[in-house]
């Protein structure tokens, strides 16, 4: 696994792509509670439980095998029926949209998950008719899909390429907290949005930091 | 939180058993729920709407002869998910395409879009037509626009009747953008509400004040002040309603040439001395009948100072928010076409006439 993973042909595999789903299960779980407190003020404090019951879900109802297309598609059906919200159409679009190209495939390039990323997030811009600076989760997606297509440019390996996509999105994250918000119900609140994190890009970051971490691990 | 349930997690799906065993015509799924007149639609376009629960008798009460053919549920104030819709669409489709009604709510437009493509997927033509008529809101390009509220339960209405003449899709869909563009309204909440799973009141409101421009989903409102009489609270939503002006924004509908959703803007209309129109006094839950009647009296003497002439009228709970107690005012102004629709017979839980 380690060699797959390291030089100019980097790779994720599916099992890598797995191990990603499993853990974005886990860390949405752990974050819960901190999730659903980031949606009281400016939302009606659900997120944390949707995103739980939804990954929860996904685990449940994963295909077996290391066809990454179908696995995605599968998250995408699971969080669209599961989830509820705005979220739900959100992300199963992002998984949806991002996985079409990818079925069948057992591995990813760079350029490969490159491209998942902008297919993923030009769905969810569509779908929100929405775009960076409106305080959701494009805020945490955009800044990590154009970190991870400049590293892999530099031609750094995956685990650094996915550790600089995480680290934008955190940044990203963290750049909502000042915005007033354009989208959702958190728009009804006006001025009175700004200063409160946007719980959509805190779960969007938790998921790149998932996928960031699961590719480190089976690097080593 | 007092309130007769059993556990917060199952609300949603014991309160859909009961409704079932009320009305032996209309079925109840579950799983994904939904419920849906008996027989579905028959050669003719079939209408769904949905969205959270709580807002009863919207949307499953107005499901029957001459309304909706379906409803969707979702949990309590949380949108329903398109499996709902997927499945409530193929199970009363009758050939001829499905019209959803959707309250404007992200959730719900997102929701009932990703529904419309899974059903067109399946070979069913789909046309979604948003309500968002809440006059309390004035900015759309910084928010994600005005909200449903009454308007809804008429376009349900006069569409349904309509589907029974025959309308094809899109002179359905043509019909229920009219009744969008013609319907304004308004709510206040004396008292905030509590949903079961949070357990605590949405928002807090003192003894002694009201909130102005609430949504119906415990979203807080415009403003906040001390409590005011009837006559006082009814002058400022009517006044607000009649004075409203011609509101323009985008809202996104699916073309079916370009075979994409797009982006279409909408201007609605402003209520003119000498118009005619439907009026709502809706119960938001919590207040009595009562006192709906005191806020229609002046709701009546307002109209006729504005020289608007109320032609129809609901007074009662159409669209409610849980045990919030308050009201919401719609007028929609009406032609020949809608008043002729509006009149149609309708066998519902909860609207019933003509039968």
């Amino acid at each position: 696994m380690a060699d797959a993973s390291t030089g100019p042909d980097a790779v994720v595999t599916g099992p890598m792509i797995r191990a990603w789903i499993e853990k974005s299960a886990g860390v949405l779980a752990e974050n819960r509670a901190y999730l659903t407190e980031l949606d009281s003020p400016i939302g009606d404090a659900d997120h944390g439980n949707n995103m739980e019951r939804g990954y929860k879900a996904v685990l449940e109802k994963l295909p077996a095998g290391d066809d990454i297309g179908a696995m995605l598609k599968s998250v995408a059906m699971t969080l669209i029926s599961k989830v509820g919200g705005a979220a739900g159409p959100l992300y199963g679009t992002l998984f949806l949209d991002g996985s079409k190209p990818l079925q069948g495939k057992t591995s990813l390039t760079g350029e490969e998950l490159a491209q998942f990323f902008d297919d993923a997030i030009a769905g969810v811009k569509k779908r929100g008719r929405s775009d960076v600076g409106m305080k959701t989760m494009l805020d945490a997606l955009v800044p990590a899909a154009e970190a991870f297509r400049s590293e892999t440019g530099k031609g750094s390996d995956m685990p650094a390429s996915l550790r600089a996509a995480a680290a934008a999105a955190r940044q990203g994250m963290e750049a909502t907290v000042p915005m007033q918000a354009q989208r959702g119900r958190a728009s009804y609140l006006g001025e009175r949005s700004i200063g409160h994190q946007d719980p959509g890009a805190t779960s969007s970051y938790l998921i790149l930091q998932a996928l960031s971490d699961a590719v480190e691990e089976a690097a080593k | 939180m007092k309130k007769l349930i059993n556990n917060a997690e199952d609300v949603t799906v014991e309160q859909l058993k009961g409704f079932g065993l009320a009305y032996s015509d209309i079925d109840v799924h579950f799983d994904p729920n939904f419920v849906s007149v008996a027989g579905g639609a028959k050669d003719r376009v079939a209408i769904v709407s949905g969205g959270g629960s709580g807002h009863e008798p919207l949307h499953g009460g107005y499901v029957g002869m001459g309304m909706l053919d379906a409803a969707c549920p979702g949990q309590v104030f949380t949108s329903p998910t398109p499996d709902q819709m997927l499945e409530a669409g193929k199970a009363v489709n009758g050939g001829k395409g499905i019209l959803q009604i959707v309250k404007n709510y992200t959730g719900d437009v997102l929701n009932f879009q990703m529904a419309a493509d899974m059903l067109r997927e399946e070979g069913i033509e789909v046309r979604n037509v948003i309500i968002d008529d809440d006059v309390a809101l004035k900015d759309s390009l910084y928010t994600a626009g005005r909200r449903g509220l009454g308007t809804t339960v008429i376009a349900e209405k006069v569409c349904g009747a309509a589907a029974v003449e025959g309308y094809d899709l899109d002179r359905l869909a043509a019909l229920c953008k009219k009744v969008n563009i013609n319907g304004k309204s308004m709510g206040m909440a004396l008292t905030s509400c509590t949903t079961p799973q949070n357990g605590t009141p949405s928002f807090e409101l003192g003894e002694d004040e009201m909130e102005i421009g609430i949504g119906i989903h415990g979203e807080p409102g415009t403003t906040r002040s001390k409590i005011k009489s009837a006559d006082e609270v009814t002058e400022i939503l009517a006044g607000r309603i009649l004075e409203d002006e011609a509101y323009t924004r985008r809202l996104s509908e699916w073309d079916p040439e370009k075979g994409d959703w797009v982006d279409v803007e909408v201007m609605d209309i402003t209520l003119q001395k000498g118009d005619e129109v439907i009026a709502i006094v809706n119960g938001m839950g919590g207040t009595p009948l009562s006192e709906l009647y005191t806020v229609y009296a002046k709701l009546a003497e307002v109209a006729e100072r504005h020289g608007v002439k109320i032609v129809r009228n609901l007074v009662g709970n159409y669209i409610t928010s849980l045990e919030m107690a308050g009201v919401s005012i719609t007028l929609v102004k009406t032609d020949e076409e809608m008043l002729r629709l509006f009149d149609a017979p309708v066998k519902t839980p909860a609207l019933r006439w003509g039968v």
